[in-house]
């Protein structure tokens, strides 16, 4: 099946392209965004200019849909039937890599020297995967909110602390002009989970995993910072600042916009879509609960499959694909965060005085990766449920305690990741 | 009987294979496959090699002891009570993690009772395992009369000839046609909390006096208004297999029934019901097996939550064996699940045997 739609993509290629050469290698590549048109229209011009820019290879892509990606590549990999180039999440990297699915990447470390540090996906040692963009949350608000709830408006240098942030909510609840004080978009138990709340966790000073050694979850995910992070989620749903995980997508996707949110935390993906709306919507940095303020990093990356035959021609693509036009161009047609300060300059959105210079900064300055390990795929789906679960009024210790069990017991099996230990 | 089956049917046979083929291809294979993964640690994608465990999965799954804590006593042997006069008993994770109890490594709490002073728990090795089994059984129990009784009446309601019954018919019929995510994805909105229909529903039925209920949102109500939509979505095919039932019932004998002057319930119950015989016992098991494999709604509307009042066992294979690479431990819960829904069948086929 797989094969004959090859056979009819190279076909089709064949008869659109012009024959630049027959001597071109052709490399196969995959890609998440199948569906999305405008993101299928940037990545097939960069493949052209690719292909016209030189004779050596030929780079023959094909689309799946996002949410059916990973599962595709895994199907692939045990079949055997990998691309040259795949493209691969920040945090599932490592997991693909340690299975031998992935080689490292043979690009020089100078090219992507400037890079956002979310953008650059390493594991042991060795690049894998560098992304054209990262993505950022921060805190959506209105200019007229802060104003009229007398508040101070925090920045980068000095964001709200936790008693700060709390007292923002009380006064949005108590002023009774929202439905809700803050929108999580908790309806969403995916990657979001891990990637958008993990962030308040470090912030109160736990973790997911122990970061050193990897091993282990235990007195990082229920010590006593993240039990206290987990006495401060549920108290966001008790006391009915927050809608919870039967929240409508509906209702999450314009709750802010038609003003029954105060604040919402969202990503920078739906910053373009509100600000067409919302005139005064200011994006505020994450508080800080003690431990400093981060926000998560990583987004989608391209990396080289370990049964490719030419990784020279595939690094080529990665390569070509990474200059600073084609990250601006992503940038400004789905309003991700250009992976270099020279792309963000060349962008409407990101370049100084740009209405999204504020994600640059924060994706600069607090991204922080999701733990980077291959047990990471695990230990996001544990962290999920358990932060549901919470929400949803379980107890903080037990329910903490069980998900450090359940990580323990999964690394446990699968003798510690390969991680040197 | 069998040398009529090997020998002279060969024209038969070869009618049979693609069927058969396919048939043992995608449901026998998989099933031996699954059988022997289950007693592997085989990951989705590892570069650790796979070995052979036995049983392991299968006691991580099922493992059961029920553990007794004392109360909490100071010094004096006093029970300790807190303010509200609450006994107090040591953490359960103090026992399953402490050396001493090795037998309990790694279980937890499932619900406990309390029996005097004391309090008994119950603790599994999987909890998640537990609840999914309660709640994938509390699922059948319900909708397999339900449905199958509702789809009864239906059907017996368009078995007539009356002026434009096809509208009807069509109308039953048409949630079984639609995908069943799409039918999710609109009940989804009709449970919402905030201003779903069927809150908006009750709430304008009563004049206001209805509280708005976060239906999917609230562990007493999410499993039984997956319960109602689920029977609301399939009962029509139901009704279509009951009526084909219902049409093979000749109608001498409803005149013979009408002549000898039974009542509308007699005739129901010594005409209709013995002719429905088969058709009963096919829709039964049909919806048995069904029930069991309640998957999408779960997946598309509650995932299992809240806290994990809608788990089931397919959804937790999935969820093991996709989202988290388990795929030894998806296995173990299809097995498992295989076995429960032969047993049923055969039970079920057992109690509604032919009687000589």
């Amino acid at each position: 099946m797989r094969k004959t739609s090859l056979f009819a993509a190279a076909l089709l290629a064949s008869a659109v392209l012009p024959h630049t050469a027959h001597a071109q290698t052709e490399l196969s590549m995959w890609y998440h965004g199948a569906g999305n048109e405008v993101e299928s229209k940037l990545i097939n011009k960069i493949v052209s200019d690719f292909n016209e820019s030189q004779s050596d290879w030929k780079v023959v892509i094909e689309s799946f849909p996002q949410s059916s990606y990973n599962d595709s590549v895994v199907a692939a990999a045990l079949a055997g039937n990998l691309p040259d180039i795949i493209d691969v999440d920040g945090p599932v990297m490592p997991n693909w890599a340690w299975s031998g699915y992935m080689q490292p990447l043979p690009i020089e470390e100078s090219v992507i020297e400037n890079f956002l540090p979310g953008a650059i996906g390493r594991w042991d040692g060795k690049v894998y995967s560098v992304g054209l963009w990262d993505a950022a949350v921060a805190l959506y608000a209105r200019e007229s909110t802060l104003e009229e709830l007398g508040l101070r408006r925090p920045t980068l240098e000095e964001p709200w602390t936790g008693e700060e942030f709390m007292a923002a909510l009380k006064a949005a609840k108590d002023s009774g002009n929202y439905k809700f004080a803050l929108d999580l978009g908790m309806n969403d138990q995916g990657e979001w989970y891990p990637y958008a709340f993990a962030p308040f966790l470090w912030s109160h000073g736990g973790g997911i995993v122990d970061r050193d050694t990897y091993q282990t979850a235990e007195g990082v995910l229920n010590g006593e910072a993240a039990i206290e992070f987990g006495e401060w989620w549920q108290s966001l749903f008790e006391e009915g600042y927050a809608p919870g995980t039967s929240e409508a997508p509906a209702d999450q996707e314009r709750g802010f916009i038609e003003g029954d949110f105060a604040f919402q935390w969202n990503g920078n993906w739906r910053a373009v879509a509100t600000l067409e709306e919302v005139d005064d919507v200011v994006f505020l940095p994450a508080p800080d609960f003690g431990e400093g303020n981060y926000i998560g990093g990583g987004s989608w990356q391209f990396g080289i499959s370990a049964s490719s035959d030419n990784p020279e021609g595939a690094a080529a693509f990665i390569e070509f694909a990474l200059q600073d036009k084609y990250l601006a161009a992503f940038s400004d047609a789905i309003g991700l965060i250009p992976s270099t300060p020279g792309a963000a300059a060349m962008t409407k959105n990101y370049a100084e005085g740009g209405p999204l210079e504020a994600f640059f900064a924060l994706s600069e300055q607090q991204a922080r990766l999701r733990p980077v390990t291959p047990g990471y795929v695990v230990q996001s789906k544990v962290f999920t449920k358990a932060l549901a679960d919470i929400a949803n009024g379980a107890d903080v210790g037990d329910t903490l305690d069980a998900a450090v069990d359940e990580i323990d017991a999964d690394i446990k099996r699968n003798q510690g990741y390969g991680h040197e230990g | 009987m069998g040398s009529k089956l090997t020998q002279s049917n060969r024209a038969g046979w070869a009618f049979a294979l693609p069927g058969f083929g396919l048939i043992a291809l995608f449901i026998i294979v998989p099933f031996f496959f699954a059988f022997a993964l289950s007693l592997t640690d085989q990951r989705l994608i590892s570069p650790n090699p796979t070995q052979y465990v036995g049983l392991e999965n299968y006691r991580n799954l099922l493992g059961l002891a029920v553990v007794t804590l004392e109360p909490e006593r100071d010094e004096s042997g006093e029970i300790v009570r807190d303010e509200d006069g609450a006994l107090q008993y040591p953490r359960v994770r103090s026992i399953t993690r402490s050396d001493e109890y090795s037998q309990y490594a790694g279980m937890r709490e499932w619900f406990r009772w309390q029996s005097g002073d004391n309090a008994r728990v119950v603790v599994a090795s999987d909890v998640i395992f537990m609840k999914a089994l309660v709640n994938t059984l509390t699922f059948v129990i319900v909708v397999a009369p339900v449905q199958g009784g509702l789809a009864l009446v239906l059907a017996l309601l368009i078995n007539q000839r009356l002026r434009g019954i096809n509208v009807f018919r069509t109308v039953f019929f048409m949630p079984v046609v639609v995908s069943i995510v799409v039918v999710s994805l609109l009940w989804r909105f009709i449970y919402d909390g905030n201003d779903g229909l069927l809150n908006n529903l009750l709430s304008g039925l009563t004049f206001g006096l209805f509280e708005p209920v976060d239906w999917l949102g609230n562990t007493d109500t999410a499993l039984g208004s997956i319960i109602a939509m689920s029977i609301w979505q399939a009962v029509g095919f139901h009704m279509v297999i009951w009526l084909a039932g219902l049409q093979t019932i000749s109608p001498t004998l409803y005149e013979a029934a009408a002549i000898e002057g039974a009542s509308k319930w007699q005739t129901f119950r010594y005409v209709t019901w013995p002719g429905l015989r088969n058709t009963a016992v096919l829709v039964l098991i049909v919806i048995t097996m069904q029930s069991f494999a309640l998957f999408a709604q779960i997946d598309v509307m509650t995932n299992g939550g809240p806290l994990d009042s809608t788990q089931t066992l397919v959804f937790q294979a999935v969820e093991r064996g996709y989202g988290k690479q388990d795929i030894s431990g998806g296995s173990t819960i299809s097995v498992i699940l295989f076995l429960l829904v032969l047993t049923i069948s055969l039970i079920q086929r057992y109690l509604t045997r032919e009687r000589t």
